[in-house]
């Protein structure tokens, strides 16, 4: 830490230097004892780590891997969005797997039953996906406010409560069609396939556009506006917002409302750029990736950004270890170690860094005190010597 | 029978049992002293550094046995590290503590107590739903199990020191004197021959304060040692037999209380002379500012039942008036600011701010229609402790200039203003990035004093401005209040500090039990008087002379509703 080392005179500098240095050192120093500890597992499942490290790398590198994990990435990226935005103010939404399952469920019913000019139909159905995402978070938010229920609780149990209403309504005769074995709704029309980037051998999904902007949008709310200042305030220090005229209870609503509309763009991708249809093949339990990408980004917006990619990168190339004669079940464990590592990573940083601004802090003082000291032989009542008793 | 300690028949002092793993060197020197004629503690080149900082240096302590010896010091001088290292929760980087004429290293307040240290904490750890006897029992067990013995020694205890104690009472239903004195009683039953005392007096009215000190004598005539830590002045020259003053970390003075006068002390103590809260000429005006009318609010406690916490409360005060509400903690002062400041809805009553309703207004309409709120515990509603300065100058004011522009923050605006603040209310920091948790209390506060000020408020609620403050910020702090109030500022200050409520204000009103019972000119009442009517011992216009004057409309009484209505 060099940074440290500068006489006081460069505090704002070495202050922004110290900043830029901790913010570094949290994510390598997860990664670095992320990699210790998988070759661990590794070593202790008999196998050879580095061999497997060789593996995904190699595989990574095809572009069709490459392509598909963008893809993979981009629901992965919205669904750490929407999590994020109740981290930010100490609201955990678990709920975000049901939200984005039923407003994408919801989507698929209104879009295979109309005919839109195509821009319009796109739009319709995303804004049909954010309202039903945000009614359903929106229903643990009221809860929260006006029966003080742990959105902890009602977010799990609307879980399994969107996880039913689908599979009634998702039976042949009600809303689905019957297409082999698989349940699922009509096909949207043409006009509603969102567009994508032709590259080879698949496309990318045009929406990764959409989560770009969604990242964008997350960012300049949060550190931006005036709505953002209050949420953020209310997840630093509730009793503090409190007195300062933040009313709690309408962030509330108001955040799980925006963390519910952004879980609901979580399914847009697939169901807009590849399957056209909700079906019980569907992918799901994409809400609960997001919040291991929420925590290894730390809800910052370029964070997520790379914690999704990492995901899906692992994701696709441990898909390949199985074929190289390693256990399926080790990508798991890998994807467990980094989140960990992360949490504690930037934990102790954290933490590292405010002793050391205090104590930088404590050294300026210190040092300007004997300056003004030496100056004027006695301080008298002026005795700012800071003395922490 | 459990397990007896064999030293339990050594009467007829509290016994040292050490508590499980901390019998360490169980040499029986703290129950019989190695050399009766050695000091009890003293402690001889004290260092202690934290990182940046000195709290401690170059300490020369000593402590006669059987005397009352005070340490007296301001806030932040280092008097709390000084008793943390003593008792054993931080260890010295230099110097010797020795006990009873043994040099000793104490690790861990376990040692402390296994030496017969004992340590009554400011703030008290007691569990509210359970006895005194229970209490006390608590995590001592083994001393003399949890019935009649212990009981039977509870008991032996208080009637030798005059304690009064009632073991069966819980302790929820006591007072906070009652509270303290089963707290003395703790480190008794525990076998503490030096009782480390830190600011008990600082939750105390006067009258308490001298029940308390009549205990001390006690303790110290049956041969006990009472290390007693304050910086009230008089009351340290009233009670103790020798004197030593900290300041700026080290010990500069061992005086004897009759030769010294408060003034030398005061001196001492600050360097220099100390400042004062006095206003000098009024400038209250008649034009009211705020008006408190009829405010009632009730509450339910933890245990389900509806208290009354306002009742009837009535106010006003004028533009450049200091209306100072004086009250033991607890009697509704809280409430009131919460209920002027709308974190709080009362059932009934009014707020009104210079012609302006704001009853039923949200508190950030009321910050924004012009009421500054210094809280009483800025850790917990005063500041973001981990954000940058200046994100905690946006704190309470964010929909305002130059903090945002329409709907949108302006951090750079936010940033000047911040370095502004910094500058013109003398917050010392490096620079306005750092975290809020990085500075002192002192500069902590003097940012947020900054920050209301800022807004040009109409009415400032000062809830214990300087509490916890150092010296040089609190004279500052006074200074920014008596300069607004020139400027037509309205305050309402609730204090602990009757000097600085007497000093400050230009109306006194009492609360007790969530109404105003009393009131008072601040020109003639004594902190004495006043204390008196806080325990709801006199109610009506304070006079001069101590009496209360129920009944008869007051002549100095800026509301002619009066206190006691409701």
């Amino acid at each position: 830490m060099t940074a440290a080392k500068l006489p006081a005179q460069g505090g704002a500098r070495s202050a922004t230097r110290d900043k830029v240095v901790l913010a570094l050192a949290a994510p390598l120093l997860a990664v670095v004892a992320a990699i210790v500890i998988s070759s661990l597992v590794f070593l202790a499942s008999g196998e050879n780590p580095f061999r497997a490290y060789g593996i995904m790398a190699d595989y990574g590198h095809y572009s069709d891997s490459q392509v598909w994990i963008v893809n993979k990435a981009v629901p992965y990226y919205l669904s750490a969005l929407a999590v994020a935005i109740g981290f930010r103010m100490n609201l955990f939404n678990i709920g975000v797997d049901g939200q984005y399952r039923l407003a994408a469920f919801a989507a698929a019913a209104v879009g295979g039953s109309l005919v839109l000019p195509g821009a319009l139909q796109i739009v319709l159905l995303i804004v049909v996906a954010m309202l039903v995402g945000a009614i359903w978070s929106g229903i643990a938010g009221l809860l929260k406010t006006t029966r003080g229920v742990s959105e902890v609780i009602t977010t799990i149990m609307l879980n399994s409560i969107a996880a039913s209403v689908i599979g009634y309504f998702l039976q042949d005769g009600r809303l689905a069609v019957k297409d082999g074995n698989l349940l699922h709704t009509t096909f949207l029309p043409e006009s509603s396939h969102f567009f994508s980037f032709p590259t080879h051998p698949k496309p990318v999904y045009g929406f990764v556009v959409i989560a770009v902007i969604a990242g964008a949008l997350y960012w300049f709310l949060l550190s931006r506006t005036r709505f953002g200042f209050d949420l953020r305030a209310v997840g630093a220090s509730e009793p503090a917002a409190e007195a300062s005229g933040v009313s709690v209870k309408r962030m509330v609503v108001i955040s799980m409302l925006l963390s519910g509309a952004a879980a609901g763009l979580v399914g847009m991708p697939t169901l807009l750029g590849e399957s056209f249809q909700y079906g019980t093949d569907f992918p799901a339990g994409i809400g609960f990736t997001g919040i291991a990408i929420a925590l290894l980004g730390r809800n910052h917006p370029v964070g997520m950004a790379f914690g999704a990619l990492l995901w899906a990168f692992l994701d696709r190339t441990g898909s390949r270890l199985e074929f190289e004669g390693y256990a399926q079940e080790i990508v798991g464990v890998i994807q467990g170690v980094i989140v960990l590592c992360v949490v504690i990573a930037y934990e102790l940083v954290r933490r590292y860094g405010l002793r050391l601004q205090q104590r930088k802090v404590g050294e300026e003082l210190a040092a300007a005190a004997r300056a003004a000291g030496s100056r004027a032989d006695d301080a008298g009542n002026n005795d700012k010597s800071e003395v922490s008793a | 029978m459990p397990l007896r300690d064999p030293r339990v028949s050594h009467p007829p002092l509290p016994l040292l049992h050490p508590r499980g793993e901390c019998a360490i060197n169980a040499a029986p020197t703290s129950s019989a002293p190695a050399r009766p004629d050695a000091p009890a503690v003293e402690l001889r080149g004290i260092t202690k550094r934290f990182p940046g900082v000195v709290a401690n240096h170059d300490i020369h302590l000593t402590v006669r046995r059987g005397t009352v010896h005070a340490l007296c010091g301001e806030n932040g001088a280092g008097k709390s590290t000084l008793m943390k290292i003593l008792y054993g929760m931080q260890k010295p980087d230099e110097g010797t503590i020795a006990l009873d004429g043994t040099e000793t290293a104490l690790n861990t307040p376990g040692d402390a107590i296994a030496r017969g240290i004992g340590m009554v904490h400011q703030h008290f750890m007691l569990a509210d739903n359970l006895t005194v006897l229970e209490n006390t029992v608590l995590g001592a067990e083994k001393l003399h199990g949890i019935g009649g013995r212990a009981r039977t020694k509870i008991m032996e205890i208080s009637d030798a020191y005059g304690l009064g104690i009632r073991p069966d009472v819980l302790v929820e239903d006591l007072g906070v004197a009652d509270r303290q004195r089963v707290e003395i009683l703790k480190v008794l039953y525990r076998g503490a021959r030096t009782l480390i005392l830190d600011e008990p007096t600082a939750v105390l009215v006067p009258q308490e304060v001298d029940a308390l000190f009549a205990n001390l004598r006690e303790l110290k005539s049956e041969g006990l040692t009472v290390l007693f830590i304050s910086h009230k002045l008089g009351e340290v020259l009233s009670v103790a037999d020798d004197i030593t003053v900290i300041r700026r970390g080290t010990t500069v003075a061992s005086v004897a209380p009759d030769d010294t006068t408060p003034q030398q002390l005061a001196e001492l103590m600050v360097g220099s002379e100390l400042p004062s809260p006095e206003t000098r000429e009024s400038t209250v005006t008649d034009e009211p500012m705020l008006q408190v009318d009829g405010l009632h609010l009730s509450a339910t406690d933890s245990d389900g039942a509806v208290r009354t916490v306002l009742d009837g409360i009535g106010l006003t005060i004028h533009k450049g008036e200091v209306l100072g509400v004086a009250g033991v903690e607890g009697n509704g002062q809280a409430e009131l600011v919460e209920a002027i400041m709308g974190t709080r809805t009362p059932d009934r009553g009014t707020v009104t701010l210079d012609g302006a309703d704001l009853s039923g207004t949200s508190t950030r309409r009321r910050r924004e229609g012009g009421i500054g709120y210094v809280p009483e515990d800025r850790h917990r509603h005063g500041l973001l402790l981990e954000a940058p300065l200046w994100e905690n100058r946006i704190l309470g004011h964010v929909t305002e200039r130059p903090n945002s522009k329409g709907k949108l923050l302006d951090p750079a605006g936010a940033r000047k203003d911040t370095a502004r603040i910094v500058e013109e209310y003398d917050v010392r920091t490096p620079g306005i990035e750092v975290t809020a948790a990085s500075l002192s209390g002192g500069n902590q506060q003097k940012l947020i004093v900054g920050r209301e000020m800022s807004h040009r408020p109409k009415l400032l609620i000062a809830a214990h401005p300087t509490r916890g403050v150092d010296v040089g910020a609190q004279a500052q702090i006074w200074e920014q209040i008596r300069t607004a109030r020139r400027e037509g500022l309205a305050v309402l200050l609730i204090s602990a500090d009757l000097d600085e409520l007497i000093g400050l204000s230009d109306t006194l009103r009492v609360m007790y039990r969530g109404r105003l019972v009393a009131d008072a000119d601040p020109a003639v009442i004594t902190p004495e008087e006043l204390g008196s009517a806080m325990t709801g011992a006199a109610s009506g216009h304070l006079t001069a002379d101590g009496d209360a004057d129920t009944g008869r409309p007051a002549s100095g009484d800026t509301e002619p509703t009066g206190g006691d209505q409701a």
